[in-house]
């Protein structure tokens, strides 16, 4: 056997089949590992690809990265339409499947706690971008290369241009906070992420509010509703809806509520109980 | 569970976010596990994180005006800097002629 066993996915037993033209990374079509009343979603991925090396090698390549990306997240989408899966961080790889076996054994108690918990939600993800924002660098660059006649010109430029990007961040700031306020009355949970950076994601505008949302199904259509119902609210503001998504904001811990926006601690604390992340 | 029929259609709508929103999920998020292949993803989240600080401390930094880089003479290009050069040169001359021509003002003014 050449092939290593890929995992996207723990959930419980599932009561409705996966479809069954699913394909997921390196185009192989996932199966269902039971094990301990737990069911580990894994395919088969080939060692040339996966091995430590290469794995290493390809995710230095955006393509493949990306391509891994939508294979991983697609298999979890199809998962969350059937069950609340928990869904695992890209490229999580064993030798085989016994090794799966052990994972899920070792750390069951964590799972099915995390199950509990997240059973029958699901992640909102909402993002606000603030236009004018975004649109001011320009306008300031095209300011600057009309050479500012004197000192004290440039002077009252830069002042100006200061002002004005004052008054738009003061008011996105405004407009960011209440609509998390609402937003956060109506989720069970929800964890702030950084803002994303404009030159990454490619998205039109300023990125000032980046916020997941767990949110019961049950409520999901009220919630989503909310979020439409500010999407004209404010001119020079845009409101971005993505998901349902799994609840992959909320797999790191077990109770407290978001807030502090850091994330990466609360992912670093479930690592921290096994002993592999403490290597690097 | 007991209502999916209530949920907004298509419920598979996330395969088409953007890849931004994929990988900021797929990298930094869900249930972190080393697998048996010790895969450092660290690394890629690290990389990740690293390009995303380099990006976002340059605007930063502009956004509270430390822009001095971009007038610097050390850091632009050497046709500016002996411009630069040339137009101090250019000043301190004409400084040094006003001063002879009226040789008392001139202290006062100097700072």
């Amino acid at each position: 056997m050449t092939g290593l066993r890929y995992v996207y996915a723990v959930c419980r037993p599932l009561g409705a089949p996966l479809q069954a033209e699913l394909t997921g990374v390196a185009g192989a079509p996932p199966g269902l590992l039971h094990h301990h009343g737990l069911v580990a979603v894994v395919s088969t991925v080939p060692e040339a690809d996966f091995g430590e090396e290469a794995l290493k090698a390809h995710l230095e390549d955006l393509d493949w990265l990306a391509a891994t990306a939508r294979a991983h997240q697609g298999v979890v989408d199809a998962l969350t339409t059937v069950t609340t899966p928990l869904p695992l961080r890209l490229a999580t790889v064993f030798r085989d499947d016994s090794a799966v076996r052990v994972m899920i054994e070792a750390r069951e108690d964590h799972f099915r706690a995390l199950l509990d918990r997240l059973d029958g939600r699901v992640e909102w993800g909402v993002k606000v971008y603030a236009e004018e924002a975004a649109a001011e660098p320009a306008g300031a660059a095209a300011a600057s290369s009309a050479k500012p006649v004197s000192g004290r010109d440039y002077l009252r430029r830069r002042r100006e241009r200061g002002q004005a990007k004052e008054e738009t961040w003061q008011r996105a700031e405004r407009f960011a906070h209440g609509l998390h306020e609402r937003l956060s009355a109506r989720a069970e949970d929800f964890r702030l992420h950084p803002p994303q950076n404009s030159a990454l994601s490619r998205a039109a505008g300023l990125n000032v509010l980046n916020a997941a949302y767990l949110v019961p199904r049950a409520h999901s259509e009220e919630f989503v509703e909310l979020v439409d119902r500010t999407k004209d609210e404010e001119p020079g503001f845009r409101v971005e809806l993505t998901g349902p998504w799994a609840a992959y904001s909320f797999t790191g811990d077990t109770g407290d509520t978001g807030g502090t926006g850091d994330t990466g601690s609360a992912g670093d604390t479930a690592g921290a109980a096994d002993a592999g992340e403490g290597v690097s | 569970m007991t209502t999916p029929s209530r949920l907004p259609e298509p419920y598979g709508q996330a395969s088409g976010a953007n890849l931004a929103d994929i990988l900021e999920r797929v990298l930094d998020k869900g249930v972190v596990i080393a697998g048996d292949i010790r895969i450092n993803l660290l690394d890629i989240e690290l990389l990740t994180i690293k390009l995303r600080l380099i990006v976002a401390s340059v605007d930063k930094a502009k956004e509270m005006g430390i822009d001095w880089w971009e007038s610097d003479p050390a850091l632009s290009s050497r046709a500016r800097r002996d411009e630069l050069a040339r137009e101090n040169a250019e000043l301190r001359e004409r400084l040094a002629r006003l001063e002879e021509l009226e040789p008392g003002r001139a202290p006062k003014e100097a700072p």
